[in-house]
């Protein structure tokens, strides 16, 4: 009850500040919060906008699904042998910190204009967080159990399967969400400089154009989808946390 | 053992790329060998040309990281004090990295105009949250007996925060920092790259667009190795004064 009422102080509080903003810059600037709203329940009843949203949620699954798979091969290949997991983690680190967009010319080289490039951005994007928190995670088993595993002889396969994944599921998931963030970022990144369809090539066009309208109501559609995920996989990770 | 691991780590793709750019299997369109990059590079930054873009770079990055400090730090003291608000804003930190910031650098150009103001901000903005959350944290930190020792010599709250909470804190209010000249350095570039007239992105995409690889590739090659070089420079740092804490 509390937690809901703390929730619509501060969406109430964001549009305020929103409301104020666009009233002190003006229409030409700033879109309000009503038109805004307008607007995006207007475009959401042609199907070129619904083409763009659906070109936009493929790139992006594709991208999670690659993100997700290769941050986790990477992690558990790298995580479960201690001496590369000490050489390779300040190579990960580091590669976290640099500005991704930097490398879009070359992703554009490689894969050219369209749907590859823009899942190999969001993918760039997603595998490295999640391939760290794998790694800490892998850390984080208790030798008992690796001790216990090797007892019993398992094989590496069964090792991880049953062992490994179960012990780091909740440091692994917490890389999952972190990496579903990025990647969304990513791919929107991607469609704003190297592509012809989707929102990011939308936002782009209406920055071309000054559209504010446009420009808000995407913009927003996107923090919506953004915050409501991302507030489901908090929930989520905190139980598993519990949990563990 | 671990070094000579990573040198090869580092050396055997770069000898592979090599070879192959040298013998033609990836065309010197898509990728020039690494020696000519790195060549290139040195060549560029000799030259000068670069001067100006570096410096604006530099600055806005320099501005954005000291606003995200100041207003960080502020703003993560008065929110520590008020409890009702802070658990207003809590979602509003632990989603704020999901949302794609890039998505406002649109609206900050009308607003602001095409000038240094919104790569400034985007900087700022994405790195303001790291400061605050880990303010918020640091000051969590603190042990109850030392804001009873504040109160014992009747210091205000400013004083206290300035002279006690924010000190002790320091650790925590250093791994905002950190985190916040990573950010800065990724919204800056971004923002320039997105749409500027100015500044390394800028001229990153510039080339790009006019398929000038010998440009295009050496300033990428500068990107990467400021960030790798100022972050592992920066984990060390906090590494040491994290053990210093520890000792105590």
């Amino acid at each position: 009850m509390r937690r809901s009422a703390d929730s619509i102080w501060l969406i109430g509080g964001l549009l305020l500040v929103w409301q104020a903003v666009a009233l002190a810059a003006g229409p030409d600037a700033l879109a309000s919060p009503w038109r805004t709203i307008l607007r995006l329940g207007q475009m959401f009843t042609t199907t070129v906008f619904l083409g763009h949203i659906s070109e936009t949620g493929e790139a992006f699954l594709i991208a999670l699904a690659i993100a997700i798979v290769a941050g986790l091969a990477i992690g558990l290949l790298i995580g479960l042998h201690d001496l590369s997991a000490r050489i390779a983690e300040p190579f990960l680190l580091a590669a976290n910190s640099v500005p991704k967009i930097a490398l879009y010319p070359i992703v554009l080289l490689i894969f050219g204009i369209g749907m590859p490039a823009k899942v190999a951005f969001g993918a760039i994007h997603g595998i490295v967080p999640i391939a760290i928190f794998t790694i800490s995670g892998c850390r984080n088993v208790p030798s008992v159990l690796l001790k216990t595993a090797r007892v019993m002889r398992l094989s590496q396969a069964e090792t991880v399967r049953s062992i490994v994944l179960p012990a780091c599921l909740p440091e692994i998931f917490t890389g999952i969400r972190i990496g579903v963030s990025l990647t969304l970022i990513g791919t929107i990144l991607g469609e704003m400089f190297g592509s012809q369809r989707g929102l990011g090539f939308l936002l782009m066009t209406a920055i071309g154009l000054q559209n504010t309208e446009v420009i808000m109501a995407v913009t927003l559609l996107l923090i919506v989808f953004a915050a409501t995920v991302s507030t489901a996989l908090i929930a989520l990770d905190r139980r598993l946390h519990r949990g563990g | 053992m671990v070094a000579l691991w990573r040198l090869l780590l580092l050396g055997v793709p770069i000898v592979i790329l090599e070879i192959l750019c040298r013998s033609g299997a990836i065309d010197r369109i898509t990728l020039p060998p690494p020696s000519t990059i790195a060549v290139d590079m040195l060549r560029l930054l000799g030259s000068g040309r670069m001067n100006t873009a570096i410096a604006n770079t530099l600055t806005h990055v320099v501005v954005a990281v000291a606003g995200s400090i100041v207003v960080g730090i502020a703003t993560g003291a008065l929110v520590h004090r008020l409890a009702p608000l802070r658990r207003v804003l809590e979602p509003l930190f632990a989603t704020y990295y999901a949302i794609p910031i890039y998505a406002f650098y649109p609206l900050l150009i009308v607003v602001f105009g095409l000038g240094d103001a919104p790569q400034i901000l985007i900087g700022f903005m994405l790195a303001v949250v790291a400061v605050i959350v880990s303010t918020l944290t640091g000051l969590d930190s603190v042990p109850a007996v030392l804001a009873k020792t504040a109160l014992v010599h009747r210091m205000g709250p400013v004083a206290t925060a300035l002279r006690i909470t924010l000190p002790y804190a320091m650790p925590h209010l250093f791994t905002g920092m950190k985190l916040a000249v990573a950010y800065a350095f990724i919204g800056v570039i971004g923002a320039e790259f997105i749409m500027s007239r100015t500044g390394v992105g800028y001229e990153i995409r510039y080339a790009f667009d006019n398929f000038d690889n010998a440009t295009m590739y050496p300033l990428i090659l500068l990107v990467l190795l400021v960030a790798v070089v100022v972050n592992l420079g920066l984990d060390k740092w906090e590494r040491r004064l994290m053990a210093r804490r520890r000792g105590l």
